[in-house]
């Protein structure tokens, strides 16, 4: 049985790959012409997200990459720039679209821009089609199973996908065969309004210190790679591939039935906390100037590569929230977003809330110490030395706590500590109380944590060490954070 | 507003009671019988006080005030004394602070209408000082209140240390002296000081149940001893180390006192080095569990390794064991030997030599222990499940973090989980911090 065949736009959003795609092979079975189009709406961008010169590049260079491996199989990406809603407006006429199928997405912003295309749709007479290609399970059915709200911890998760049972196996690779059927005009590719940008055409630095390209070709040699260094028992989850798989689903899943997920007021599952309004404090601690080389080392790396190790982040983010600065997690969030070459609006603001202690509780919450943390994972500073130059002959005793060097080898080492910069230790003396039980029970607790919250949850310094394997080889590089479905999350768009 | 219009049926509660409403207005029921007046008075602004006490006590602040403006009547119900019983004062700068503030009109209010029927009154202040001075204010104006719990927070920088002792004193020392039936005050991180204990003790000494009071610099064990002779009805007391003393053991185990529930310790060093921590002795120890046998005994450290040393050399009662930054396996060694009480204990963080000996030793020796959190530690596996074997199923809180368990030749962390949910008799894994 046949039905009509569609003619389709394919609108890469956040997906950009070809692997284990379901819409667009959906788009591609059901279409006899697939434009793949990418629409490059700043103002929506912008207004969405916080993207910094890193970040452009990455997605430029992802960008560049998919209408490579497109181009490769006959077709190409169009990349058009403009409004979303306009550009599709004019397109859908100008090449008779009566289908234009994209990914599902949970962010707010996707969801209202499909609405809005949905709505341009019954007005346009053109179909759209949507399937989630972002989780390993149809998000919807994890919340069901857990009564209608999102398990609010890992444990409680997990048993709820053991009930699911195993996830979709990815769907079949796409070859040139599916786009010859489909092919849009050839000559289109070559357009000038279709090709992918520089970053000189958009006003962004041509410059990009980073030593990660983006794209899905890129992120699946990285996990080949990666695959083939692992060690023969690495542990399950959640250090694993599997483990950072499920992490991710967990944060969607909240995430998607959150509101005000990345906000603290208005949000029902964020403890409201009385932080600090301190601007000098936030602008130390994002250009890295905060005292303690420890953080200021991995804020270097952040700036300069756009990736820095979970641990590496676990650290930054207690020291502004919690641990010291006692600044919003809504602030480190947007620092995050800005810089994160893997910034993810659900990972990042769930991570944020988790390590701030404002959500996501169980019995006792780590606070990592600036100075203890680094020194017992590389007790020689090389991490230190490799990203502030200046203390690179500091000796290792001193080197995460420079203030307590003496002058002589202070003098030998060519780096003079200015004493009246020394970090601030919190004067207050009940500093270490405010990272206890107290303030949890005063903080307002919001009504819909009764059945997460455990009895009495402590505050304490947990630190952790880096896992068993050489530091170094864990902390500069990213590890490829996932498999099949999920892989190209480092050759994604925003 | 609307009107009932439908038939008034026998299943209505409020008609149901009428034995309640008899300081009601009697047209309210007459209108029930007569049905001409139906109309007329079935109205929501005639309902029984006590019925519009009984919902307003289901609303919010905000929402009763806001109810409060709809009718007179309401609005009498808004002042019955039984919905100022209690009180939480928020104090807030606006350009500063993430969260609201009581509006100052309503603290007016509370003020000149409410002050005598307010009992259970807490302030809430974040870290501006004015917000803290403004709580002074207003606990310098009640004056004739007969409060019974008062509480003083910090949500933030304990801003009530940035006024001046004589101003907080003065405060303090109004809601002392008026109340005379004090049972329960929370005043951890404020200037109060000797002589405003001695005033406490002087007009609440029968009443008092419940002091917390740690990090309060300006009290000395002489203040804190003037309350434990004094408060023979003292359950529950927090302070720091430093005003403990052998006395005030001795004093909270005499006679005429009551059987003391809960004592906190806080344990604070802020600079390496800078304290030298007297040592309590063990008679002191003993006298007080001997009178009390079942009190919980919870202390905090914050102090750097070198500093433990006063510590632990001999049998210590303590039940609640909570170690804030690193302590050395020297004192975890000491505590398997000297803690018989222990019941819960946690450690953020310890070097890097496994822990394995010191577990066991515990596991043995703290027969009591049912609560277990391990931070920055190492313990091999083997070591870890000998260690769970002996405890078995008194464990009912075992948090450790997963990279804690060094895998050896045993076993390894799959196998970990399901070897510990077998001597545990429930299914555990280590806690997991996400990856981010």
């Amino acid at each position: 049985m046949s039905t009509m065949l569609h003619r389709t736009i394919h609108l890469f959003r956040k997906g950009l790959r070809l692997h284990d795609n379901p819409t667009l092979l959906a788009a591609l079975e059901s279409s006899e012409v697939v434009y793949p189009v990418y629409i490059l709406d700043r103002k929506f961008l912008m207004s969405a997200m916080h993207i910094g010169t890193l970040r452009w590049h990455f997605l430029l260079q992802s960008l560049e990459d998919l209408h490579r491996s497109l181009t490769k199989l006959g077709s190409c990406l169009l990349v058009i720039q403009g409004e979303y809603e306009s550009v599709l407006r004019d397109h859908v006429e100008k090449w008779n679209i009566t289908q234009v199928t994209l990914d599902a997405e949970i962010e707010p912003f996707y969801k209202e821009m499909e609405q809005t295309i949905q709505a341009l749709g019954g007005e346009m007479g053109f179909d759209v089609l949507s399937s989630m290609g972002h989780t390993l399970y149809d998000i919807r059915r994890i919340l069901d199973k857990n009564g209608g709200t999102p398990p609010l911890t890992y444990k409680r998760f997990l048993h709820i996908l053991s009930v699911l049972g195993d996830p979709n196996a990815p769907v079949r690779n796409l070859t040139a065969e599916d786009f010859q059927r489909c092919k849009p005009p050839s000559a289109l590719g070559l357009v000038e309004g279709y090709q992918v940008p520089r970053p000189e055409d958009l006003g962004i630095p041509q410059q990009s210190q980073s030593p990660w390209r983006g794209g899905e070709s890129e992120g699946l040699q990285r996990l080949e790679q990666h695959l083939k260094n692992q060690s023969k028992n690495h542990s399950l989850p959640p250090v694993s591939l599997q483990g950072q798989l499920l992490w991710r689903e967990f944060f969607y899943t909240v995430a998607s039935a959150t509101p005000n997920f990345t906000k603290m007021v208005g949000n029902p599952i964020c403890l409201q906390i009385n932080w600090y309004q301190n601007a000098e404090g936030l602008h130390k601690w994002r250009m890295a100037q905060t005292g303690f080389p420890w953080i200021d080392a991995i804020m270097t790396q952040l700036h300069r590569e756009g990736w820095i190790h979970h641990l590496a982040r676990h650290a930054v983010a207690c020291f502004l929230t919690r641990g010291d600065l006692w600044i919003s997690w809504e602030e480190g969030m947007k620092v995050f977003e800005e810089m994160l070459l893997d910034a993810d609006y659900s990972i990042n603001a769930g991570n944020w809330m988790w390590l701030s202690a404002s959500a996501f509780f169980h019995q006792y919450t780590r606070i990592f110490c600036p100075v203890r943390f680094g020194k017992r994972t590389d007790p020689e500073g090389q991490y230190i030395r490799k990203y502030l130059p200046v203390l690179t002959n500091f000796p290792s005793k001193y080197i995460y706590e420079p203030w307590t060097a003496p002058e002589e080898a202070q003098k030998q080492a060519g780096c003079i500590i200015d004493r009246t910069l020394r970090p601030r230790k919190t004067k207050d003396p009940s500093s270490h109380r405010r990272n206890g039980v107290e303030l949890r029970t005063e903080s307002t607790a919001p009504k819909s944590q009764a059945n997460t919250l455990t009895t009495k949850p402590r505050l304490l310094n947990f630190g952790s060490p880096w896992s068993h394997s050489d530091p170094h080889s864990t902390c500069q590089g990213p590890q490829p954070k996932a498999v099949s479905r999920l892989h190209a999350s480092v050759g994604r768009g925003m | 507003m609307k009107r009932i219009r439908q038939t008034v049926k026998t299943e209505n509660p409020v008609l149901q009671t009428p034995q309640r409403s008899k300081k009601l207005k009697t047209c309210f029921y007459g209108s029930a019988f007569d049905k001409s007046h139906l109309q007329t008075l079935m109205d929501w602004g005639t309902l029984p006080l006590h019925v519009v006490l009984h919902i307003f006590q289901f609303l919010p602040l905000v929402d009763r005030a806001r109810a409060s403006s709809v009718c007179r009547r309401w609005n009498e119900v808004f002042h019955i004394p039984d919905l100022w019983r209690k009180f939480e004062f928020e104090l807030n700068q606006p350009a500063t602070s993430y969260l609201k503030s009581t509006h100052p009109d309503l603290i007016q209010q509370i003020i000149k209408k409410h002050a005598d029927h307010l009992q259970y009154v807490s302030f809430k202040v974040d870290s501006s000082t004015e917000s803290a001075e403004a709580a002074c204010d207003i606990l310098s104006q009640l004056v004739n209140c007969s409060i019974k719990t008062l509480g003083l927070i910090s949500t933030a920088k304990p801003s009530f240390m940035n006024v001046s002792k004589a101003h907080f004193a003065s405060a303090l020392t109004v809601v002392f002296v008026n109340s005379k039936s004090l049972s329960s005050i929370r005043i951890d991180d404020t200037p109060v000081d000797d002589p405003s204990l001695k005033v406490l003790v002087a007009n609440n000494s029968d009443t008092l149940k419940l002091l917390k009071m740690s990090s309060c610099p300006h009290v000395s064990p002489a203040g804190i001893l003037c309350v434990a002779d004094q408060c023979h009805g003292l359950r529950e007391l927090a302070l720091n180390y430093y005003i403990l003393s052998d006395e005030l053991l001795l004093a909270l185990s005499s006679e005429k006192h009551v059987n003391l529930e809960h004592l906190r310790i806080d344990v604070v060093s802020e600079n390496p080095g800078q304290t030298e921590f007297h040592t309590i002795k063990k008679q002191s120890w003993d006298a007080l569990v001997k009178h009390s046998p079942k009190v919980n005994i919870v202390m905090y450290f914050f102090l750097y390794e070198e500093e433990f040393d006063a510590f632990f050399r001999e049998e210590t009662p303590v039940t609640h064991l909570y170690f804030g930054r690193a302590v050395s396996k020297a004192m975890l060694g000491r505590i398997g030997m000297n803690c018989p009480r222990l019941i819960e204990l946690v450690v953020c963080a310890n070097g890097l030599q496994p822990l394995d000996d010191e577990l066991i030793c515990i596991a043995e020796r703290c027969k009591n222990l049912t609560a277990m959190g391990l931070g920055e530690c190492e313990v091999t596996c083997r070591g870890f499940i000998e260690f769970v074997k002996m405890c078995g199923g008194r464990l009912t809180e075992l948090s450790i973090m997963e990279e804690v368990l060094i895998p050896d030749n045993d076993y390894n962390l799959d196998q970990i989980h399901s070897e510990v949910s077998k001597h545990l008799g429930r299914l555990w894994f280590p806690d997991m911090m996400p990856t981010w």
